[in-house]
């Protein structure tokens, strides 16, 4: 269990830089790093356009956003439990 | 957080491309080649890509007051190198481009160099390398996959920097999009470290075999592992 308590208190560090870049950004809504590397083009060539977009599909809005990140997730989530899950259960049984 | 639908003009786009398909087609032939004649990878192979699944849908806030997303390769890299990893995550920036607007068709190329190649390249040769020199299992998953993470986006910049110089400068453009990229991904970057260990200990637990098979550890550790779990 010793891996797990560590893990746990890199989870707590990491709650408390969060609690403390927002005390040092008063108003920052942490938005996406590549929003802001986005404003850096803008800086160093104002007239650069993207030349290219609109093949995928772009979600409408926030919810369907977050929506399909949960789905990503969720994907992610079931088959890594399920195949540790088995083997795990699997090498019980023998 | 990749590099936004047409945000890297030519010749940029078209040389990201040439540089990462070899790698690409590399890892296809060896992944056929290990589903073919090791048969019992397979699951750790779903596994390896659906932790990528999981860690870059989080977009976690940093303390810069910026959000991104940790990459998730480091432990397909540890498991399989770099070359599979990069398969692994072609389907999951083409999901991500398709579906969510995110990265983007024609910054493909660059965006599976930076987290699928150039990441998962120095995170395997640091663990093989720390591994030979006797460094702990779990530490050096941790350090190997931090590190990855953080090149990632240490190679965002520079492609960036390459492709838009600031008054000619590349260095000088590169500092500003590797403050904004690279410091936001510090804090992001041990916490993927610190995940992929756990999930490590988990496959140790219950598959160390294969991984004994994959050369990734030698049945001396593996049990002594075992041992410390008791």
């Amino acid at each position: 269990m010793k891996l797990e308590y560590l893990v746990a208190v890199v989870v707590i560090l990491f709650a408390a830089q969060f609690f403390y870049g927002v005390a040092n950004n008063p108003g920052s809504e942490f938005g996406g790093a590549d929003g802001e590397a986005e404003n850096v083009i803008a800086a160093i060539d104002p007239n650069y356009e993207p030349w290219f977009g609109g093949i995928g599909f772009e979600p409408p809005g926030g919810e369907t956003e977050s929506l399909l990140f949960a789905l990503q997730a969720a994907f992610g989530a079931v088959v890594i439990g399920y195949t540790i899950g088995y083997y795990k259960g699997k090498g019980e049984k023998n | 957080m990749h590099i936004f639908e047409g945000f890297l003009p030519s010749p940029w786009w078209q040389i990201w491309f040439a540089v990462s398909i070899p790698v690409i087609m590399y890892g296809i032939y060896q992944m056929n080649k290990l589903v073919r004649e090791r048969r019992e990878i397979v699951p750790l192979l779903a596994v390896a890509g659906a932790f990528i699944f999981v860690l870059s849908s989080l977009k976690l806030p940093s303390v810069t007051g910026s959000s991104s997303h940790p990459t998730g390769t480091g432990m397909a890299a540890i498991l399989f190198g770099p070359a599979v990893t990069s398969v692994l995550s072609v389907i999951v920036l083409l999901y991500q481009s398709l579906f969510l607007a995110h990265g983007g068709l024609t910054t493909l190329g660059a965006n599976v160099f930076s987290m699928g190649i150039a990441g998962p390249f120095v995170a395997y040769i640091f663990y093989k390398t720390a591994s030979k020199a006797g460094m702990n299992f779990y530490l050096n998953v941790f350090l190997a996959t931090a590190i990855a993470d953080w090149v990632t986006y240490v190679v965002t910049s520079l492609q960036l920097a390459l492709a838009f110089p600031f008054e000619g400068s590349v260095f000088a453009s590169f500092k500003m999009f590797a403050l904004v990229f690279a410091t936001t991904q510090v804090p992001l970057a041990i916490m993927e470290g610190a995940l992929t260990a756990l999930i490590m200990k988990y496959v140790v637990q219950v598959k160390s075999d294969v991984l004994v098979g994959l050369n990734v550890l030698t049945s001396t550790t593996v049990a002594k592992l075992k041992g410390a779990m008791e």
